[in-house]
Formats: C-alpha cells, structure tokens, sequence
C-alpha cells in the first residue's frame, strides 16, 4: 500500500521552450497549434457540407419529378445578375486569398486593405441578392407567404406579343403549382448560403479590426487562413447553387 | 475473502491532493468560464444526470398509465406529449451526449496524453449549447409540451398538430451543434494532440468508440439539423416540401430524419462499447482479446451506420428492392457488433478476474446487448419487420440496446472513474446490490414487451386492449425496480464525495495514462508530457512501474 | 417444413392460448412464425454461447483460482469464425426475410381488391360491391384479397396482427398489401403508425367468414350501389364524359380497355395504367398526358376526395367498350336500381 504514486515511465522532461506569445497552454509547440486548428476548420466544413447537402438532395429530388415546372420557374432569375455575383464572389475569394499572402508575408497594412475589400466585395454580393429577392417579391414568387401562380399560366408579354421572359412557355395549372417548390428550394438554398455570408461578414469586420491592431502579422496566420477556408467554402457552395438554380435548360 | 485488485493507500494516512482541477480555482465563474475538459465533464454529468431523471419521470408517468387498458391516468393528448417528452429528453438530452461529453471529455486527453482537447473554448461553447437546448426542451414541455413523437414524423408534426412542434425542434437543432462541436474537438484531439511514442494502435479502445462515434456526430448531425429546419418553415410559412397537396413528399422527410437518427443510435453505443473494453481488460487484468479487431470494427460500425437508414421505413412505401438492399447492409452492420462481443468475453479467457461493479455492469451490458442486437436482425429482415414494426416489439428492441447497452456501458463508466473524477471510492457493498438491482428491473421491465410486441401491441398507444394487460403490468412492475435502481447511485455516490474512502491514483491497478497519475487529477492532467512506449493494456508494464516521482502535488 | 404439422399446429395452439402468440389466420401467418422461430433458434444460440463463455470464464479464471492472467493478443482463426458465422447466419435471415416481404406486398394478379382509407382517427373499408365500413373489415377465407391503402391526412399504418401483415397508408399516393385468410373468426384491427390525439382509438375488428356468409354479409350490407356505379355517376357529374367521351375527335383519349394497358405519354415515355396511374392523372394530369394529345385536362387536385377518387377509379376500371358507359357492377347482389338523380353531391 505505497502512499508513493507512480509517475509514467521513462518520461523524459520535455524543456520548457519559450513558445510565441499566441501558442495556447496546451500546445505542445506552435505547429501543433496551427495544424489542429486547420483539421477542425475542414472537419467544419465537412459538416457544412452535409448540412446543405440535405438541401441539395431534396432539390435533385424535386427537380428530376417536377422538370418542366422547374425550368420555367428557373427562367425567372436572372442571369446577368447570378453572373454578376458569381464574379462578385469569385474576385473576394481572390481578395481573400491575397490577404492570407498578405498575413504570411507580414504586411499588415496590405492585410487590412484585402480583408477589406474582401468584405466590400461580400456585402456587393449580398446587396444584389436584396434586388433579386425584391424582385420575387414583388411578382408574387415566395412559397407559402405570398405565392401566384398566374405569371406561369399567363407569362408575361412585352407589347409586341411575345413573351417577357426569353423562351418562356404557359403552364397548364397543375404544374404551374410545382413551381413553388423551385422557388422554396431557390429561397432555402440561396437564403442560407446569405446567412453563412452574413456571418462570414461579421467575422471579416473583426478580423480587420484585430488585423490592424497587428495580431495577424507577427506569425499568427492561423486564423486568417482558416477563415480563409471558410469564405472559399461558402463561394464554392454558390459555384454549385448558380448553375443548379439559374441555368436550367437555358441552352439554346 | 477479498479476491479483489481493489488498491487503495493505507486510509489513516491518505488525503486527497492538496492541489488538483477541483479545487485550484474557485468561485462560480471559474466553473462557468473554464476550460478544463475535467471541468466541463463534472458540468455535462451534473447537467446530464438532471435531464436524465426529467426523462425518467416521463417515463414513470408511461408506465403507471399502461397499468391499466384504459387512458385513465391522463387524456390521450397529455400520454402523447409524455411519450413524445421521454423520447425527446433521452435520445438528445442524455443518450446522444451522455458518455462523450462526460467520460469523453475527461478522460480523451489524458488517455492520450495531452493536457486539453485541441479547443477547449468551443468544449465550454458544447456545454453552453447542451443548456440552451436543455432550457429550450423544457420550456417546450413547461408550456404545453410537444405530442409528434421524438420523431415528427411528417405531415402530422407540420400540418395536423398545435403543440410546440417549433420549440420542440429548435431544441433539437441547437443540441445537435453541441454533439457536433464535441465530435469535432475529439477528432481534432485525436489526430494532433496525442503524446510522443503514443501511436494509433496504442490507443486505449476508449479512444477508437469516441473517434468512431465523433465521426458520425460530425457527418449525420447536420443532416438531421436541416431537416428540423424544413419542418420548421413548413410549420410556419407552408412551403410545401413535405406536404403532397402542394406537391411535396413526406417520405423525403423520413430519410432525412432517418439519415441521421440510424447513425445517431451508434453515436450512442460506441462510447459505452469503449467503456466496455476498459473495463473487460481492467478486470480480467489482461489486454482486450483482438485489439484491431476490435478497433476496426468500431469504424465499420461508424462507416457502415450511415448505410442502413431506411430499414425504419420497410413499411412506408420504398421500393422492394431497395429495401432488399438497406436489409442486406443491416445485416452487415450487425457483425461487427458481434465481433466486439466475442472479444470481450475472450479478453476473460485465462485472465485473472475479480468482480467488481464496474465488471457487474459489463456483464450486463454484454448480455443485455447481445439480446438487444440479436432482436434488431429481427427487424433488419424485412419480411419479420412488417409483422414486428410499429409493436412493442421495436421499444423492447431499442431499450435493450439503448439501456441494457447504453445505459449499463454509462454506469459502468461511473463506477469505474469515480474514483479518479472525486478521488473517492463508494462502498462496494450498495454498488453491487444497485447493479443487481438495475438488471433484474430492466428484464422484468422489458422482456414482457417483446411478446406484448409480437402478439401486436402497437406502440405510442394509450389505451390498449384488455389482454394485453397483464404483461404490462409486469412491465411496470419491473420499471419500479429498475427506478429504484437508478435512485441508489445518486445516494451513495453523493455519501461517497465526503465519506468515501480515498482512492489513491490507481484503486483498480489499471494500465491507461489517467490511471498513472493522481486522482482527482491536476488541471493539467500531466507535470511532465508523458513519452509512451508501450501498447494499451499493458500489464507487464505496469508491474514494472517504479515509484519514481511523487505525482501528487502538496 | 422440417416440422410435423401435428407438432407445429400443437406448438401453436399452445402458445395463442397463453397469449404469447397471436392466432394464425391467414396463410402468410405459419410462414412469418416459422421465420420467427429460426430468428429465436439462432438468437437463443448466440446468447447462450455469449453467457456460458462468460460465466464459464468467470467460474474457471476468477482471481483466487488463477492468479496470473495470461497475455493473450488475439486470435485470427477465432475472429475469422465469429465473423463468418454470424454472418452466414444473418445472411440466411436476410434471403428468407427478403422472399417473405416480396410474397407479403406483391398482391396476385386475381386478388379481390379492398380499398382502406385511414383517415384521423377512423378506417374506411370500402368493397368494390359498395359495402362501406368503418373501423372494421369483413372478408372471406380461401381468397386472395388485396388492400390499397391511403390516408386522408397523415401517415397510418393498417395493422392486422393474426395475418401478420401491416401496411403504411401513405397521404398522396397508393400502397398494397394482400393476405389470404384461413380461419373464421374476429381479429383485432390496429393503426400502428402515430397519427395524433386518437392514435389508440383507431382500432377495430376484421371479421374473417366462410364465403357463403360472406356473399350474404355483402348483400346485407350494400348501399345500393358499387364503387364503380358510383364513379359512373362521379365521371358524369364533374363532367369528365365531355372530352372522354370515346369518339373519335374527342378532345380526351378513351377510357375504355385503359386500365391494365401501357400507355404513351406525351413526354415520349411508357406508363403502366394501374390504380395509382389512374388516381395520379386525375390530379396531375398535365404530367399523365397522353400522347396525341393536348395538355388541357383541368386538375382535380383539391374538388374530389380521396373516396371519390377511389370510386372514379374503380368506374374506369370497368369500361370495356366505347359505348356510353352503362351501370356495369362487380359484385354486389343488390335488385335496387342506382340512383340517378342530377346534381348528386360527390361522396
């Protein structure tokens, strides 16, 4: 009954190095550090991926049954603009990814500018979301709380007779009721990839102001990278929703 | 006689560390802003434990109202918000978190080595959003409850019901972020945060269930995330995507439910299995019989979990054909489970065994699982199923896994690593009757329903025909037991944390990292980073151990 | 059968009398025991062999009898035989379950067709002869009958134990199941699927005759007219005759000889006109389009309930020829004629 413990053995006494200033206590050194916090942000957005997977499948479920419904109901959006916040999102993701540059070359007034700009080029993006999403609203194209299907059983004329919308064709009734489920899934798909840009937005304005105050150009890029990932992640995600939602059919 | 390995320092002596993670700080905020996994682990099992008794009393209530054929206790609508409230409050309020956030989070990092989870921040986030989805769920059952079954299943939860079908879900949803941050934070752990020389293989078993199970919270949660999310906007804006008169498919609810909930089932057996191969080696003091064997099966459990969700729809409406498939990878996935249960009871051959209450809840887990996983191959063949689904057949099924199995694996862990958590041993004497005491309770409480099962009770029903009576009543018979059961760990365990003896580092001579250092353990966890160079289970290293360095602090 | 039916029916009888074993009344229910028993054989296997290795391990390796354990790795034979033979056990499982379910939900071609319609918290049986009941279904022994099941509302399921059949009535489209029953008698009738408030109370009897009893049961109990008689007097009052009328430049294609025919779609692909075919066009038509024809056939989606889809469908059924669509009948005995008169509600 020894009231001596027992210690592991052979343990060596790792010395106490001096460790930068922003390694955690229960890093064993800076390396270890960063490549956790780089394997939790990809286990992250794992996870984001099958949280908008779920979505992704209902969408190919409904759009393989409800085709000709869908592809009216994809000719209402508008391609210039999905273009125009394709390129928005693209050229951020370019800002983003010369602000890690930035970050790991320790240039911090040159960090700030992308993260910046980067944010600038986010809330573009969200803004022409806002005229899109107006523009549903106002032709009666939100699922459940103020939906018609009228704009398909009637399409649209311009004064010269033929049809607003390039190719657009009139739906018997009952289809045209399945084109609600298009615009769900377009609201649900696009509306949560906006939210994880909003808060991708919000995360951006403390980066630049923790970025100006120097936290991020002294070696400490972890987090910008991360963060990186995450903003590449959701442009990805909208690389997919674009083609998916916009360009049904739109051939020809 | 004393045929025990039971190690305890000579008593007129000892003290429990004058320093260590219980008492190095103090005060409520060091409690509520820590982020000690230890702390966190005591935080989760006070949490748990409450929840767990919430559910419990819903399940009391179910049992005194099938005492008789009648719904004479309440009116049918409260019995359905009962059921639904015990469904709701075990799977994803004690269940899913119960043995990863408690024992996974005290015990991961030591076990490997390291003196924290790779996050400890987003483990203390974990803790704050298990509470928010704690308050959320009983706010729901406060005001008016939730009467769709654990399951809201579709249309019925978005069309055909005023209960708090929303709150309900939120609940849920934000509970479901916890389990994936704490999957998260044990797969980052695991991967980056083992010692020097402590390599995959030498991992205690314990560390492979979590891993096994962490990859499931992290790959099945969201799913089940968004689906509560389509339910919720279909609830209150009526978009359409379940409902067939505009179009939807409420059997697209069913697999996006189900997608997650199979592997939610393994989330909730992995760990108690690793709990069950600490325990099975500790006290045969020999390694677990089949190491890989054992590991690997934990991650085709993880990875073949995923495969099977529809064999909870055989009867809805898929295709024959491929339900023949989801019953073939039933089939599949039931193997390496038995796999596991053979190691086990081999890990005993030629060892040297004492009985101790953590081996008396192995037992009861081995046997009680085997019926449990046995009964599900009833269900997994499909022509069976139709007969046996939707019966008392299925809640015998689940309980046996789910409390014979997960239950028994999470009390077992308690009584194992009480004295390392508290530095207290309980007396031993009322450990074994309560262990006793659980067992004879759960059979007599669920054997009788797999024949109320077969001759047809359906479940979720609060009036039954009259010759179904008797079983039930056996039934509830048997539920009282095993409440009692339940009660005396909360007696002793509580006496124990003023009255127990002291435990010393390593009561049960046990070879893994957390038993070589002291009990309750510093904050953090190790003086010097261990460098291993032995497998897990070692005995033969463990006999050679030297008193070295005093480990104890003050 | 390896068993001696004397024995088996011995085995049985015992057990239902203790109420440990449900009748069995249909021929699909030996066949579920008998799978049943093998489950349990070989559950029963695995159990004991797991508790008796653990007991005698316990009883022969306890600490005072063997003070040193041995260190064991493992071993690759033994892992190799728990996994196989599991495996090949549940596999034999898996073929015999998978044979069961497709015999249990693929209804032979002559099977009487019952329709169910579950709706919160009552079923609605309905006889092609008209014969309506609620919350409980009569029908003969020695006779393939056919359930289509669907819900008004939520998910239910069609439970009756003693037949050892079950079925999800799905809200939206058609499900089947068939059984045949063997023996007279009343069985309990469940809904097992959670359904609300009433789920308990949606309960009932099946009450199984010999076919003598049945024929004169279904004459007692018709209302008058057949679901198709009533389907005929549906298909004119909403007025469908104005464009399926079978000439030949009717707007509709003709219904005659439809029902049991592959038909050309619009969209270029083949359908098989079954139940559900039917019941879909009626609703969605604008996806059913035959082809040669304009997508201009209105939906119904929302005028008609499910019972009259259920009638309109069994009227179609019946149609035979292109003349005007007489009163044609299936089994009801009745001497009443069927009402006639205009502006009938829809049931």
């Amino acid at each position: 009954m020894d009231s001596q413990t027992l210690t592991t053995s052979t343990a060596v006494a790792v010395e106490h190095h001096s460790h930068p200033s922003y390694q955690k206590h229960h890093f064993e050194t800076e390396g270890q550090q960063r490549e956790a916090a780089s394997l939790g942000m990809w286990v992250f957005l794992l996870t984001e991926i099958m949280f908008f997977g779920g979505m992704f499948f209902a969408y190919l479920l409904y759009r393989n049954w409800y085709n000709a419904a869908f592809v009216e109901a994809s000719r209402q959006l508008s391609i210039p603009l999905g273009t125009a916040n394709t390129a928005i999102l693209i050229t951020s993701g370019f800002a983003m990814a010369l602000a890690v540059w930035s970050a790991e070359v320790r240039k911090k007034n040159l960090l700030v500018l992308f993260l910046i700009l980067t944010n600038i080029f986010g809330l573009a993006f969200l803004c022409v979301k806002y005229v899109e999403y107006k523009e549903k609203w106002e032709h009666r194209h939100i699922p459940g709380i103020r939906y018609s299907i009228e704009e398909f059983v009637h399409p649209l004329l311009k004064s010269n007779g033929t049809t607003e919308l390039e190719g657009a064709k009139a739906l018997p009734v009952d289809t045209a009721k399945q084109t609600e489920m298009f615009f769900f899934l377009y609201f649900a798909m696009t509306g949560m990839h906006a939210l994880h840009m909003i808060i991708g937005i919000g995360l951006l304005c403390m980066y630049t102001v923790l970025a100006a105050r120097g936290k991020y150009t002294n070696g400490y890029v972890a987090p910008i990278e991360n963060f990186g990932l995450y903003w590449h992640f959701v442009d990805i995600v909208w690389i997919f929703l674009f083609p998916l939602l916009y360009l049904i059919n739109r051939h020809g | 006689m004393s045929a025990t390995i039971v190690s305890l320092p000579d008593q007129s002596t000892a003290r429990l560390p004058k320093v260590n993670y219980l008492n190095n700080e103090h005060g409520l905020l060091s409690w509520l802003l820590t982020g000690d996994h230890k702390r966190i682990a005591v935080l989760y099992l006070i949490s748990t434990t409450f929840f767990f008794f919430v559910g419990g009393a819903a399940a009391a209530l179910i049992r005194m109202e099938l005492l008789t054929p009648q719904s004479d206790l309440m009116a049918p609508d409260t019995y359905n918000k009962v059921f639904s409230a015990h469904g709701l409050v075990m799977v994803f309020l004690f269940l899913v978190p119960v043995v990863p956030a408690v024992f996974g989070n005290f015990l991961i990092p030591i076990m490997i080595g390291a003196k924290d989870l790779a996050f400890p921040k987003i483990n203390l986030l974990s803790w704050y959003l298990y509470m928010i989805a704690g308050t959320l769920m009983l706010a729901t059952l406060i005001f008016g409850g939730v009467d769709t079954g654990w399951t809201f299943t579709t249309p019925l939860s978005t069309h055909y019901v005023n209960t708090n079908v929303v709150s309900a879900g939120m609940a849920v949803f934000v509970a479901g972020f916890s389990s994936i941050f704490t999957g998260l934070n044990f797969i980052v752990t695991i991967h980056r945060m083992r010692a020097p020389g402590m390599t995959w293989f030498r991992m205690p078993l314990f560390v492979w269930a979590h891993y096994a199970a962490s990859i499931q919270m992290v790959l099945g949660t969201p799913v089940v995330a968004i689906a509560i999310i389509l339910v919720i906007l279909e609830r209150t804006i009526g978009i359409g995507v379940f409902d067939p008169t505009k179009g939807g498919d409420p059997l697209l609810f069913q697999h996006l439910f189900w997608f997650y909930s199979h592997p939610a089932v393994y989330i909730m057996i992995l760990p108690p299995m690793g709990v069950i191969s600490e325990v099975m080696s500790t006290f045969s003091r020999k390694r677990v019989f089949g190491y890989t064997a054992v590991a690997f099966s934990s991650v085709a459990i993880a990875v073949f979990g995923f495969f099977v969700w529809a064999h909870h729809m055989f009867i809805m409406g898929i295709s024959s054909y491929s339900a023949l498939v989801f019953s073939l990878l039933t089939m599949l996935v039931a193997v390496p489970s038995a796999i596991k249960i053979f190691n086990w009871s081999f890990t005993m051959y030629k060892g040297s065994i004492t009985f101790e209450t953590p081996l008396l809840y192995a037992f009861g887990f081995i046997g009680l699982f085997t019926v449990g996983g046995l009964t599900g191959v009833f269900l997994g063949t499909m022509g069976a199923d139709i007969h046996l689904t939707e019966t008392y057949f299925i809640v015998a099924h689940f309980h046996f896994v789910m409390v014979g199995g997960g239950l028994m694996g999470y009390l077992a862990a308690i009584h194992f690593w009480w004295p390392k958590m508290t530095g207290r041993m309980y007396p031993e004497t009322f450990s074994k009757l309560a262990a006793v005491t659980v067992f004879i309770g759960f059979n007599l409480t669920f054997l009788p329903q797999f024949i109320l099962g077969y001759m047809g009770m359906p479940r979720r029903y609060a009036a039954y025909p009259p010759e179904f009576q008797v079983l039930n009543v056996l039934s509830t018979a048997g539920a009282t037991v095993l409440g009692l059961g339940y009660l005396l760990p909360m007696i002793y365990l509580v006496w124990s944390l003023k009255y127990g003896k002291i435990a010393g580092n390593n009561p049960w001579q046990a070879t893994g990292l957390e038993w070589q250092i002291q009990s309750p353990p510093l904050t953090e966890n190790f003086l010097v980073t261990p460098i291993v160079d032995h497998d897990a289970y070692d005995y033969e290293w463990l006999a050679h151990q030297t008193p070295r360095e005093v480990t104890t602090v003050g | 059968m390896p068993i001696s039916p004397v024995i088996w029916q011995f085995w049985e009888k015992w057990l239902t009398n203790f109420g440990l074993l449900p009748k069995e009344a249909s021929t699909i229910a030996p066949e579920m025991d008998a799978l049943f028993w093998f489950l349990i054989l070989i559950s029963l296997f695995g159990l004991v062999l797991v508790i008796a290795l653990v007991t005698y391990f316990s009883a022969r390796y306890q600490k005072d009898l063997h003070p040193v354990a041995e260190d064991i790795e493992g071993s690759t034979v033994l892992e190799v035989t728990w996994t196989l033979i599991p495996l090949i056990l549940f596999l034999v499982c898996f073929v015999w379950g998978a044979l069961l379910y497709f015999r249990i939900y693929t209804p032979p071609v002559n099977a009487m067709n019952i329709y169910v319609v579950g709706k919160q918290w009552m079923w609605k049986a309905e006889h092609p002869g008209g014969q309506h009941e609620i919350n409980s279904l009569h029908v003969p022994t020695g006779v393939p009958v056919q359930l289509t099941l669907i819900s008004q509302d939520v998910f239910h399921s069609f439970s009756i134990p003693a037949f050892r059949i079950k079925r999800e009535a799905i809200p939206g489209r058609y499900s089947t199941v068939w059984f045949q029953a063997t023996k007279e008698g009343t069985y309990d009738l469940f809904c097992t699927q959670y359904c609300g408030t009433s789920h308990s109370a949606m309960i009932g009897s099946v009450t199984v005759m010999s076919p003598e009893d049945y024929k004169a049961w279904a004459a007692s109990s018709t209302s008058g007219s057949s679901l198709a008689q009533n389907g005929e007097r549906l298909f004119a009052s909403m007025q469908c005759n104005a464009c399926h009328n079978g000439t030949a430049e009717a707007r509709g294609p003709s219904l005659a000889g439809v029902y049991g025919s592959k038909l050309l779609l619009a969209s270029g692909s083949d359908a098989f006109v079954d139940e559900a075919f039917l019941r879909q066009a009626i609703l969605n038509p604008s996806q059913h389009v035959t082809a040669g024809y304009a997508p201009i056939m209105p939906t119904y989606q929302g005028q008609i309930s499910e019972d009259g889809l259920i009638d309109l469908v069994e009227y179609i059924k019946t149609l035979h020829s292109n003349e005007r669509p007489q009163q044609t009948l299936t089994s009801t005995t009745s001497t009443e004629a069927a009402p006639t008169a205009a502006g009938m509600v829809k049931p």
